[in-house]
């Protein structure tokens, strides 16, 4: 089943004037044609300013279409009566943990969403509890999260996000400000909820080495989804991704190195096992 | 020789509950004209340290001598160092605090007493000097995207003409082609201005890439000190450590452990391509 469906979705931001007139429009989003299956991990790249976080804010109503349509499990996000429904299908976490964080104790922190939703108390706390062991947290649930890391730190703004049960989490680059190890235990944990929880998961990101294990990915460019597919199919592009400007794993570019200096290997190879074990192959031949 | 550290600590708090000793018994030596990486995990002392470079912060104990002169002496001219070894900080852009951005630039050299035509023609060449368009000399820092934002930032910087200048995860939280921007513009005023430059990463292909010598800090310490070619060679070590090789480097030891002829030391994709073409071919003949 479809969980997100957009059909010729486009986003126009208007500029005004002091007097409130037009002074300019810009199309962040154009024309994008999109399903995501439920259960599934798909990963949006792209460059600042392709129109990703754009996008990602159309899929639980902060924003809503200028043009075209988006369906948020069966919803249609301009129906105003829908909004609550659809802010609880698809959850949101946003780069800076900082900004997300405004219980002064973890599980409070972590207990904020369901309260509002109006959750029984006992309930809460045994969604907190829940939320915090899926994100390896729990030992931290009296911590004050300003003593926490980076990558702790969004662990808790996920679970705020896990406590309120959406069957969608769109995380809008939650590692860019993390450091190597905080940006492993973000993905890891996103990628056990999307396993063991089978939560939908919508990954927007610069990292390619994020996407690697995503069902299917899709390249943005001025607005416009420009290429997508598994990871495989995508990252056998490779000039096409560093005309993009984006960033290629080193293993992919060694890779294509060795493709144009005439070692016939195959496109799209994403791992240091996959090109060992291609140039065993090779070296065998 | 330009900045030589003897025997440098620091401790955070000093006899209190929270005591934390920072940087241990650092002794290094910066000769002009390098271009310097350090690495460490969160918390590794390696910001602590750096700030010590423009006096910013006081040993707690140790020396610290830039062109052999103590900066701790009673009659050093502390301005005069800060505006020699110029420190940009993470996020520089939050400080950008000027209306426009070529206002914010001068703040700097201004405030060094320099007449308003030598201070506008610093501000003019850094802005040059870090890549950013004219027309966007008279905007609102705040129009500007944020590695455009960061770029105006380092230039303030630059104006005052540093001739060390130390830089703190400049290209945290960019895209990749922000921070390629960012790193190339540096890699290039190393090159044309002979400054010397000291690069704060995390990220191990960005330093394999751009420094000669990587310094890599631990618990206030300093473990390695070397080329990159043989501070990666201790990538198991450095694994212990929460920080890793470039992917590469992973190749190539695979390789090497699957009876490959390769040198396991590539740190970047072209010298792993090389080398592996180079075993290939000999193995054909």
């Amino acid at each position: 089943m479809e969980i997100i469906k957009a059909r010729k979705l486009a986003f126009e931001y208007v500029k005004l004037d002091e007097e409130g007139r037009v002074e300019s429009r810009s199309r962040a989003v154009d024309d994008v044609d999109l399903d995501v299956q439920a259960g599934d991990f798909i990963a949006i790249l792209g460059h600042n300013g392709s129109g990703k976080s754009t996008l990602a804010k159309h899929i639980n109503a902060i924003l809503v279409p200028t043009e075209g349509t988006l369906f948020v499990d069966g919803k249609d996000t301009r129906d105003e009566s829908k909004l609550w429904e659809i802010r609880q299908t698809a959850g949101m976490v946003f780069q800076n943990p900082d900004n997300q964080i405004i219980g002064t104790i973890v599980d409070e922190d972590v207990g904020f969403g369901p309260e509002n939703m109006g959750v029984p108390r006992e309930e809460i706390w045994q969604r907190v509890e829940e939320s915090l062991k899926a994100v390896g947290m729990w030992e931290y649930r009296s911590h004050s999260p300003n003593k926490l890391s980076g990558g702790q730190k969004q662990r808790v703004a996920i679970a705020g996000v896990v406590a309120m049960r959406p069957k969608c989490i769109v995380l809008d680059e939650p590692t860019a400000m993390l450091d190597p190890n905080g940006r492993r235990e973000v993905i890891q944990t996103v990628r056990e909820l999307n396993r063991r929880a089978h939560v939908t998961v919508i990954l927007i990101t610069h990292y390619m080495e994020e996407v690697i294990q995503a069902d299917k990915v899709f390249v943005m460019e001025q607005g416009k989804i420009v290429m997508r597919g598994t990871p495989h199919e995508v990252f056998s592009h490779v000039e096409e991704l560093k005309a993009y400007r984006l960033d290629v794993p080193q293993v992919t570019l060694a890779a294509h190195e060795l493709q144009k200096a005439g070692i016939p290997l195959p496109d799209g190879i994403l791992t240091i096992e996959e090109l060992v074990e291609e140039l065993r192959k090779v070296r065998k031949s | 020789m330009a900045i030589r550290i003897e025997h440098l600590n620091y401790i955070y708090n000093e006899g209190m509950a929270f005591e934390k000793h920072a940087v241990r018994d650092v002794s290094l030596e910066i000769p002009d004209g390098q271009f310097i990486g350090i690495i460490g995990h969160t918390g590794s002392g390696k910001s602590t340290l750096i700030q010590h470079l423009n006096g910013l912060m006081r040993g707690t104990s140790g020396t610290i001598y830039y062109n052999g002169e103590n900066i701790y002496a009673k009659d050093y001219r502390m301005k005069d160092l800060r505006s020699r070894v110029g420190l940009v900080f993470q996020y520089p852009e939050y400080q950008l605090f000027e209306t426009d951005v070529f206002t914010d630039v001068c703040f700097g050299p201004k405030n060094l007493g320099l007449p308003k035509e030598e201070v506008e023609a610093r501000a003019y060449e850094a802005l040059r000097l870090v890549g950013l368009k004219e027309k966007h000399y008279k905007k609102s820092p705040f129009e500007l995207s944020g590695g455009q934002k960061r770029r105006a930032a380092i230039a303030g910087i630059l104006a005052m003409k540093p001739e060390v200048l130390v830089l703190d995860e400049p290209t945290a939280g960019l895209d990749p082609r922000g921070r390629d921007d960012i790193l190339d513009q540096i890699a290039k005023l190393h090159r044309e201005q002979k400054i010397t430059v000291i690069l704060v990463s995390h990220s191990m292909e960005d330093i394999a890439r751009y420094v000669e010598r990587i310094i890599v800090m631990n618990h206030g310490q300093v473990m390695y000190d070397d080329t990159p070619r043989n501070v990666f060679g201790h990538y198991k070590e450095l694994e212990q450590v929460g920080l890793a090789a470039p992917q590469v480097t992973y190749l190539m030891q695979t390789l090497h452990s699957q009876g490959w002829p390769v040198r396991t030391d590539a740190t970047t994709v072209k010298e792993a391509a090389d080398e592996i073409l180079r075993v290939l071919k000999t193995v054909e003949m």
